[in-house]
Formats: C-alpha cells, sequence, structure tokens
C-alpha cells in the first residue's frame, strides 16, 4: 500500500512538499485533480496518476494549464471537490480561465496549487512571482512554509472554498515543494467508486456577462471583505511574541524557516508575525503587530508585494515604525538563512559577517546535456548537416531540446514561451523572409503550438518547423501526452493528423536515424513558399517499448 | 525564543544519476527511525541531465530551514570527486568531508586531478579524504554505482553520522527497490573494511 493512501490516522511519514498537498487534498476528500506537467509542481500530477485509480479519484494530465483549469471549473460546476495544479508558468496560461471563476464562485470546493521556482532552478523564461495573481484574480492566496504546512493548508483552502464559494490559491516555491520532513497523516476517508457529479443549470451563477459580470464582481469584493476578517481571526497567521524591543519582523512563505533560524543563530529574541494568508491580507493583525514596534523588517522572497501590504497597514494608523524590505534583501534569487540573517542583524543593530571563501575556486561548467542515446543528438547533427547554420535562424522552445542551446549543438537563436518558437517564427518570417528552422517537442505542440501552425498557414509565412515527437513529455519527467495513450488512456492524436488538418502541404514524418532522408528532407522543405513541417518520430529512450506498442 | 540547538548538517553533491536523492531518502528514513526532527531540500528538473546536484539534510531535535547555511556542514559527501569543490564553501576546518575519487569528465573542460581538488579542499577543510570507493566498488562487486552508499557506510562505521547502522540498514530496505537492494548492502558491509593506504 502506497504511504500517501494509507489510512492510519496518526501515522509519521516522510513526504515531499508537492505530495503533502496531494495528501492534504486526500484527507479533504478532493474527488477531480487535473493538472499539467512543470517542475517544481510536476509531483502533484505523477503522484495522482499512480493512485487515481486506487483512491477512486477522477484524475487527467490535461492538454496545457487552461485546459487543467477549465476541466477544474466543469467539475466543480458539477459540485465535485477539485484540485488544479500547475508551475508559476502555467497560471499564465491559465489565468483567462481563472479569472471569471473567481467571479462565478466555486459549486464543489476547488483549490488550484501553483509552484513559484525563486533562483530559477527548473524555469527558463522569468523569475516569476505568482503572488501578483491574487491581485488582478482577486482570488484568496495561502503561503505554506514547510511540508506539515502544505498538507494543513490544503485542508484549510478546501475549508476556505467550501465556506465562502470562491477558488482559493496555493503558493508553494521549490523549496517548500521539494522538502521532506515528517508529518502526522491524518484521516482519509477513501471513495468506493468515482463519484459523479451533477451540474445543475444557474445561470445567475454560472453565465458571467454584463449586467450581471459587474454584479458577480461586487459579490467578489464583499466576499473578500468577509474573508479578510477570516483571516484576522485565524491560527495561520501567527504571532510569535517576545521581549519588546523596538523590532519586529513579518514574514510569509518558506522565509519564515530562515528568520526562525537566523534568530536562533545570532541568539536574538524578536516578536515574528508569520503571514500565512497573503491575499486578503490581514491588515488589523499587521496592524496590531507593528503598533508598539520602531523598526520593522519584513522578509519575502522576489516582490516586495507583503511590504507594500504592511506600509499601507502602517499609514493607514499613523504608526511610525521604520519598514524595511528590499532596501536590505535581493528582490532577485531565493532567500537562505545567510542572506536573512544579514537583514536581521542590521535591525537589532549587530555586526554581523558571512563567512566567504578566501581562495579561488576553479568553475565547473557541467552543464546538462542530452542524455547518451537520446534521439535528438541525431535530430541536431541532420541539421547541420543539412544547412549552413549561419545563414538560418533557429527557434527555440521549452522542453528538453532547449539545450541545444549549449554545446556542442548550438542551434537556438531564441527562446521564450512554450508553443512560442511557431508563434515567433512567424513574426520573423513576415518581417525578414530569412531562412528559418523552428524546433518544438511533441508536448509543446499540443500545449500551444496547434494555433501557431494555423497561423503561419492562415497567414502566409514558410518557416520550416520541426516537430520533435520523442512520444512523451520528457522534460518534466516523462509524463504521457496525447500523441500517445498513457496507462489508463485509450486514445491518442497523430500529430501528423493534426498538421494536415492545420493545412500543412510540406509534411514528412521521418526516424532521424534515417539521416540521408531527414538531411534531404530538410533541404528540400526550407526553400518552400508555405511552411513545411518534418515531425522527427523517435521514442525518448526512458519510453518504454511497451507503451509505444499500444499506439 | 528556542534555545539554540544546532541541527547536524550534511550535504551531498554529485552528478545527475548518481542517485542523490535516494540517498538522500536513505538518510531521511534512517533519521526518522532514530526519531530526530528533520529538513532535507533537492532540486530536480534539469538537473537531472547530468548537470551537478546538490541536495541538504538536516537532522537534530528541532530544524527549521532545509537548507544548510554557509560554512555550517558537519558532513559532506562529494560522489564525484571535481563536484566536491562546489561544496566547499558548505565547509569549515572540522567538517567531515568524503570525496569518492571517481572523475566523471565535464564536456570541452580539462578534468582536475584528485591532487589538484584536495589542494582546494585542504584550504577549508584539513580532515577532506579521497576514498576511492568507485574503484573499490567496481572491484570487488563489479560496479561503481553504489559508492554513494559506501560513503554513507563509511562515515556511520567510523561514527561520523548520528544514525546507527542499524536505522541506516533499514531506510535501506525500505526506500531502494528489491532488485538494487542486495548489492547496497554487500557495498554497505564491504566500507566496514575499509582501510585508508
Ligand atoms: C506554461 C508552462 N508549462 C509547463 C512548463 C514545464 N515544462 C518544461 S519543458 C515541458 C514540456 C516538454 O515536453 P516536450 O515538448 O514533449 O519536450 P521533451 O522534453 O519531451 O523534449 C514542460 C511542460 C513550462 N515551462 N511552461
Amino acid at each position: 500500500m502506497e504511504e500517501i493512501l494509507s489510512n492510519q490516522s496518526g501515522k509519521k511519514v516522510i513526504l515531499l512538499g508537492n505530495d503533502a498537498v496531494a495528501r492534504g487534498a486526500l484527507e479533504a476528500g478532493v474527488q477531480f485533480v487535473a493538472t499539467y506537467p512543470g517542475t517544481p509542481a510536476s509531483e502533484i500530477g505523477n503522484t495522482f496518476y499512480r493512485i487515481a485509480q486506487k483512491a477512486k479519484v477522477h484524475f487527467e494530465f490535461s492538454t496545457n494549464e487552461k485546459l487543467a483549469m477549465e476541466a477544474g471549473v466543469g467539475a466543480s460546476f458539477a459540485g465535485l471537490k477539485t484540485l488544479v495544479a500547475m508551475k508559476n508558468f502555467g497560471l499564465n496560461v491559465a489565468i483567462e480561465a481563472l479569472l471569471p471563476f473567481v467571479y462565478t464562485g466555486v459549486k464543489g470546493p476547488t483549490v488550484v496549487m501553483v509552484s513559484d521556482d525563486p533562483s530559477c532552478y527548473s524555469s527558463a523564461q522569468t523569475e516569476e512571482n505568482t503572488r501578483a495573481f491574487s491581485y488582478l484574480a482577486r482570488i484568496p492566496t495561502l503561503e505554506p512554509a514547510d511540508v506539515a504546512e502544505c498538507k494543513e493548508f490544503t485542508k484549510l483552502a478546501f475549508e476556505i472554498s467550501e465556506k465562502f464559494k470562491v477558488p482559493v490559491l496555493l503558493r508553494l516555491t521549490t523549496r517548500v515543494s521539494h522538502q521532506k520532513m515528517p508529518i502526522v497523516l491524518g484521516q482519509v476517508t477513501t471513495n468506493t467508486s468515482l463519484v459523479k457529479g451533477k451540474f445543475v443549470k444557474d445561470a445567475r451563477q454560472f453565465v458571467t456577462m454584463p449586467p450581471r459580470v459587474l454584479e458577480m464582481k461586487e459579490e467578489l469584493l464583499q466576499k473578500n471583505k468577509e474573508i479578510r476578517k477570516f483571516f484576522e481571526k485565524s491560527k495561520i497567521n501567527k504571532f510569535e511574541k517576545a521581549a519588546p524591543s523596538g523590532a519586529g519582523i513579518i514574514v510569509s512563505g518558506v522565509a519564515y524557516l530562515y528568520v526562525r533560524e537566523a534568530l536562533a543563530q545570532l541568539n536574538l529574541a524578536l516578536p515574528v508575525l508569520k503571514i500565512g494568508s497573503f491575499y486578503p491580507f490581514p491588515k488589523q493583525t499587521a496592524q496590531k503587530f507593528i503598533k508598539t514596534l520602531k523598526k520593522v523588517l519584513v522578509v519575502e522572497e522576489l516582490d516586495p508585494y507583503l511590504a507594500k501590504e504592511v506600509k499601507e497597514a502602517a499609514q493607514e494608523t499613523k504608526c511610525k515604525a521604520r519598514i524595511f524590505s528590499k532596501e536590505w534583501l535581493p528582490e532577485t534569487g531565493e532567500l537562505n538563512t545567510d542572506i536573512v540573517a544579514l537583514a536581521v542583524a542590521k535591525l537589532a543593530g549587530r555586526r554581523y559577517q558571512l563567512p566567504s571563501i578566501k581562495h579561488q575556486i576553479p568553475d565547473l561548467k557541467r552543464r546538462p546535456q542530452l542524455c547518451p542515446g537520446c534521439p535528438y543528438w541525431l535530430v541536431f547533427a541532420g541539421v547541420k548537416k543539412a544547412v549552413n547554420e549561419k545563414e538560418v535562424v533557429f527557434g527555440g522552445d521549452i522542453g528538453c531540446y532547449m539545450l541545444a542551446g549549449g554545446a556542442p549543438h548550438f542551434l537556438q537563436d531564441y527562446l521564450s514561451c512554450m508553443g512560442s518558437s511557431i508563434g515567433i517564427a512567424h513574426g520573423i518570417k513576415k518581417a525578414t523572409g530569412q531562412k528559418l528552422i523552428s524546433f518544438i517537442g511533441d508536448g509543446t505542440f499540443f500545449h500551444a503550438g496547434i494555433p501557431a501552425l494555423i497561423n503561419t498557414v492562415y497567414n502566409g509565412s514558410n518557416p520550416l518547423i520541426i516537430i520533435l515527437d520523442n512520444r512523451t513529455t520528457a522534460m518534466t519527467g516523462h509524463q504521457p501526452n496525447p500523441s500517445v495513450p498513457g496507462s489508463n488512456i485509450s486514445s491518442s492524436v497523430a500529430i501528423e493528423d493534426v498538421a494536415r488538418g492545420c493545412g500543412v502541404k510540406h509534411l514528412k514524418v521521418i526516424d532521424p536515424v534515417m539521416q540521408d532522408e531527414f538531411i534531404k528532407t530538410i533541404r528540400e522543405f526550407i526553400t518552400k513558399p508555405e511552411v513545411s513541417v518534418i515531425i522527427a518520430r523517435r521514442p525518448c529512450i526512458f519510453v518504454k517499448p511497451k507503451d509505444e506498442q499500444k499506439n | 525564543m528556542n534555545k539554540k540547538i544546532k541541527p547536524y548538517n550534511i550535504v551531498i553533491v554529485g552528478t545527475g544519476g548518481q542517485g542523490l536523492i535516494t540517498l538522500l531518502q536513505v538518510l531521511a528514513e534512517a533519521a526518522m527511525a532514530e526519531g530526530h526532527d528533520f529538513k532535507t531540500s533537492e532540486l530536480h528538473g534539469l538537473s537531472q541531465r547530468g548537470g551537478s546536484v546538490e541536495v541538504h539534510v538536516r537532522l537534530g531535535a528541532k530544524v527549521h530551514s532545509p537548507i544548510v547555511p554557509l560554512a555550517k556542514a558537519d558532513l559532506i559527501f562529494a560522489l564525484e570527486a571535481q563536484e566536491a569543490l562546489r561544496a566547499i564553501k558548505f565547509s569549515h576546518p572540522k567538517s567531515i568531508f568524503l570525496i569518492n575519487k571517481q572523475i566523471i569528465p565535464i564536456p570541452l573542460q580539462k578534468a582536475l586531478t584528485g591532487e589538484e581538488i584536495m589542494n582546494h579542499v585542504k584550504k577549508t577543510s584539513k580532515a577532506a579524504k579521497l576514498v576511492p570507493a568507485f574503484e573499490i566498488c567496481k572491484e570487488k562487486l563489479g560496479k561503481g554505482v553504489t559508492s554513494g552508499i559506501y560513503l554513507i557506510s563509511l562515515a556511520v562505521s567510523r561514527g561520523f553520522l548520528p544514525l546507527s547502522p542499524e536505522a541506516v540498514l533499514g531506510a535501506m530496505k525500505k526506500v531502494m527497490p528489491e532488485k538494487y537492494l542486495a548489492l547496497n548492502i554487500k557495498t554497505f558491509d564491504l566500507a566496514k573494511t575499509y582501510e585508508e593506504k
């Protein structure tokens, strides 16, 4: 029996932060889970993919995050308890579906889990702070700091969603998602069969259209007033007292752990207010905390959103405390105990120096590489043989093939967000007419490449698009995608059918092992006046032949 | 205010594919079996594709942060010798620093020798040791893949780790898939006989 499904309430187990969210959802009685993979959030999907049948939970890897969100909205409208999970960039894709969902509110309680990646350990495009979306969407937002809180906050998020009829955002970061610690299991009541919901017509709730939509906004503002009051009394905003010294710390997320350790390291006792509910911000709680203080340090990763809230709260009560945040802490990159200790020492007027290595240590340039035997080696080698690299622009996209940018390939002249290799290729083609080859993986093609392909056909541009069809979403841990049937999934979608359906005339499926044919086709296609597509099909070395055969 | 209770800090460095996350899980399970509080941190994603990997394990009466601060590691394992350089920032004069003598070449970069590496490491950590774990495992067991367990066993048997051999073995049995377990247990026993040359 999988530990995560154990019904031994009270048992101590080791869980990863993401798995604690999954466990929290199970303890809350989740019935429907939809996600799209992306580090550092991928384990939510991997875990439910493994256990969904046993746990009798509806689960899917949706084709992209907007579709995961929409599947979740539908399930919630039908009354099911729903979890939707994704990485930071996923919410950019899904935001269109989230905003109206916060207006309509939920029927089945719904939690949206998003994991950010300060320091961009697994994120190519930007160092994103999802908390900005809390304001845009006006969605109640909780920030756990450790694994135990991942489980507790998930359960609380479901309760809040149930009580106030809004979706709730659970915001993690890499060091929370990929943290492990021992936690105590609570009760799970496993469903005996898949729960069937029922969509009960109610246009007043589910149809957003003016003039009703403005009423919905007013209702949401009202709900958030109530939720703010709820948070003012909630234990997730923890006031940890200490003997008065005029200074105090306000902190949220994993940074709380660094604050606690920094205080211990400096042998300091300062009052700490740990904010668990970032939005709506518990203003009065903060006002009470800073009332008697002269100096306040706000510790948070990335942008100073919490600091802005605290400053506003202080102003309102004419509190004279000086509030420090990014003057003493970086806005780029994750925090850690060392960085936080420096700021806390400043706050307390202590001298403190970080240990540093005095001598020069050689810089190791060990960059990630394509695996030995990866079919992409053949794709990039073939391209290099087929064309003069200096004359061709190479479009990159998101997946293992972004390693094309490094040695020994150097075949990547731009890289942005998922699907954009084709969208940007179209723009460059239109603007310049230069020769262009864009690379896109099968997963990414399904995720966001299809409308872009249609745009090249419809608006008439002629890039050569090479779809690297390795029959899996490899980069994020080999999740299934529509190109191959998964376990419990019998259908699949052939990329060549899609391309043909989009109106692509020059189309070939080639195993890149057939180098001669591959090279010849590249040379032929790159001169065509219309868009052309080569599907370079060869499974990732980690795809089991068994999965392949099913197709 | 909690008292100053110092956690015991372990850093493991290596490269993608060397099984660092399994080692982390073994240490975590052993720590739980012995009733310690602990936290761990690991990085997933791109780091897997043969890049550098670094994981942290901290155990004690009460552990706050999952990340080991600079110069605060009590025990460092480098599963690949060159990667030891990345862990120097966590070391201090009393750190136990065990370095697998294996070199995994970095494309387009001249490999450092064991001696060069030790020159750097010993500037902060006098007690650092270069252990031919990979060679020994390969010679005695036919494979070098278990050198991580070799180093852990060495640390346990010399009393460098506040964990009992029984707890670590029990954790291995819990964490490792059946088909790899026998080789790992043999490795664990083999390391007890290690003698420094
Ligand atoms: C919007 C968004 N969602 C998820 C991710 C995480 N992610 C990184 S690579 C990748 C997909 C890779 O799949 P595929 O295109 O099939 O390429 P492969 O890794 O198999 O080469 C994903 C989903 C992301 N970067 N952006």
